[in-house]
């Protein structure tokens, strides 16, 4: 489980989020929507350490880790896989999941096994350098970086950006499989409304750095209101 | 014969050029470790090098073995390079480019004057483990010693270790990773500022190995001893790239050839003019070193 309470980070003159409370829980998915800018990036930043906020903590199974060093959370279990993906493109397919299992005690053979079995993509490219990877195998690649320590939570920072929608879909089912498998705590950041509530049991709508809602992915789904103020969803 | 004697020169001139050229490799091998990990000009680097070489080498006054004082050096450059990390490069991380330079030049004037205050500036002269008499062939000598054999090698073996070590072990995956992505590299649980550190320290130890090389046999070690080599080094690092090791060695081994053979066929005075022509006409032609990747690095 992963909470915040009244988080709040400023850049400067600029507040981007103001006093952001809410809880994830353990097994279950909950959205982060909200339009760009609205401080979605900003919130799992702070969460992974990365941003030290203004004021408010930030709690990992009870235990406050607002002001732990990045490394630390990471190796606690807290898995960001950023915007943008992070993967090292000069770095082998099979080493970029190296790297992130050397932090763990997990071993990496088996490690390696588990993910090629879960993204058999990643096995048949395991020699080949990042860079010639497609969007989605890259996001699999980041997404089995994260997951080869054994996590138990993801956050995951606009999976499906710069996806095609079939490869959006599969990636969701994705995390929906992985989540009940692993009993993950996920926090799924996405631009994309629609397919992050799909999947979703929870869902948390920022705008400007404030919570305006809170509440069950369905809920929000049918908030009409919502929908056409914060989630740029029309209603056809 | 006119056509033997004239080949023997030349190959003689070669393999002059290469035994000096491995060494100016390896400053080069040494300031590319840094940049790449930490993007800092790192020159304090050869006097550093000359640092760590006084405090092993002075040992010898206390009758230890060259080859143990030789280790002492390389240890002392070890530890030098992880502390000056900590106390005087963390502090400097996201300030403009122009602060570690300022910093590092000053740090190269104070461990000279440190070094002259404590050993004096006079040259302390060290024996050579092995000959340094050229080998002979036909009666004539040929452009290589045993010393200088076991320099290439030495020089060699170094960077091989560094390139095993950086390209094999989980350690250097780490190493690489610090350099390449810091902030994924912290996502993922590598503790990136310990491994700066660890970068330091080894690049440090990699310019000792230098230094106990140049400042043994007739160059002598005294506190200036390793600024001709360092410049050469620089402009070495510059021409292969500073983001290529074997291109940095590369260079570092051509610009010694090339300076031999000015040396023989022209004037001792021009040599130090070939290091700077080479690295305009290398910046006239690749700005960016003649073997850095010309692709932007993508995430």
């Amino acid at each position: 489980m992963i909470g915040v309470q009244n988080l709040s980070v400023s850049f400067g003159a600029v507040q981007a989020l103001r006093g952001v409370s809410f809880q994830a829980q353990t097994g279950s998915i909950t959205a982060v929507l909200g339009a760009n800018g609205a401080g979605k990036t900003t919130l799992l930043r702070t969460i992974s350490g990365l941003i030290k906020p203004a004021s408010g903590d930030v709690t990992f199974d009870e235990k406050t880790i607002t002001n732990e060093p990045t490394e630390d959370i990471a190796r606690m279990g807290v898995a960001h896989v950023p915007e943008g993906r992070g993967v090292i493109a000069e770095f082998t397919v099979e080493e970029n999941l190296r790297l992130g299992a050397l932090a763990s005690k997990v071993n990496i053979a088996e490690g390696l096994e588990r993910q090629y079995a879960q993204f058999p993509v990643l096995g048949q490219r395991r020699k080949q350098f990042a860079a010639t990877l497609s969007g989605g195998e890259r996001q699999m690649l980041a997404m089995g970086r994260a997951l080869i320590a054994n996590p138990k939570v993801l956050l995951l920072d606009e999976p499906s950006l710069g996806l095609a929608p079939l490869v959006t879909a599969e990636l969701m089912g994705t995390i929906k499989q992985l989540c009940a498998e692993q009993s993950l705590t996920v926090l799924l950041v996405e631009q994309n409304a629609k397919s992050a509530l799909r999947i979703a049991d929870h869902a948390v709508v920022l705008h400007v750095g404030a919570v305006v809602a809170d509440d069950a992915a369905a809920a929000v789904a049918a908030d009409t209101r919502l929908r056409q103020y914060y989630l740029g969803l029309n209603e056809q | 014969m006119i056509a033997s004697i004239f080949a023997s020169r030349i190959l003689n001139d070669l393999l002059g050029g290469i035994t000096a050229g491995v060494v100016i490799g390896l400053v080069a091998l040494s300031l590319v470790l840094i940049w790449q990990s930490t993007h800092v000009l790192n020159f304090a680097q050869g006097a550093m090098a000359m640092f760590a070489t006084y405090i092993g080498m002075t040992q010898l006054d206390h009758h230890l073995n060259y080859w143990v004082c030789a280790l002492i050096s390389v240890a002392a450059g070890f530890v030098l390079g992880g502390a000056t990390e900590r106390v005087l490069v963390r502090p400097l991380y996201g300030k403009a480019d122009i602060n570690p330079i300022v910093v590092m030049v000053g740090f190269l004037s104070l461990l000279e004057a440190i070094a002259a205050a404590i050993w004096s500036g006079t040259p302390r002269f060290i024996d050579p483990p092995f000959s340094s008499i050229f080998f002979q062939s036909d009666g004539a000598p040929t452009g290589l010693s045993p010393f200088a054999l076991f320099q290439i090698i030495a020089a060699i073996s170094v960077m091989a270790a560094t390139a095993l070590l950086f390209r094999f072990t989980k350690l250097g995956l780490q190493l690489r990773a610090s350099a390449l992505a810091p902030e994924v590299a912290r996502l993922l649980g590598v503790r990136v500022n310990r491994l700066l550190t660890l970068g330091w320290a080894l690049s440090t130890a990699v310019g000792a190995v230098a230094a106990v090389i140049i400042s043994t046999g007739d160059t002598g070690l005294y506190p200036a001893n390793m600024e001709t080599v360092f410049i050469a080094g620089f402009i070495a690092a510059a021409i292969g790239g500073l983001e290529s090791p074997g291109g940095a060695l590369l260079a570092g081994v051509v610009i010694g050839v090339v300076m031999q053979f000015v040396n023989d066929y022209f004037n001792s005075g021009y040599a130090g003019f070939v290091g700077v022509i080479l690295l305009i006409v290398s910046l006239l032609i690749r700005p960016q070193g003649l073997f850095t990747k010309n692709a932007q690095r993508r995430v």
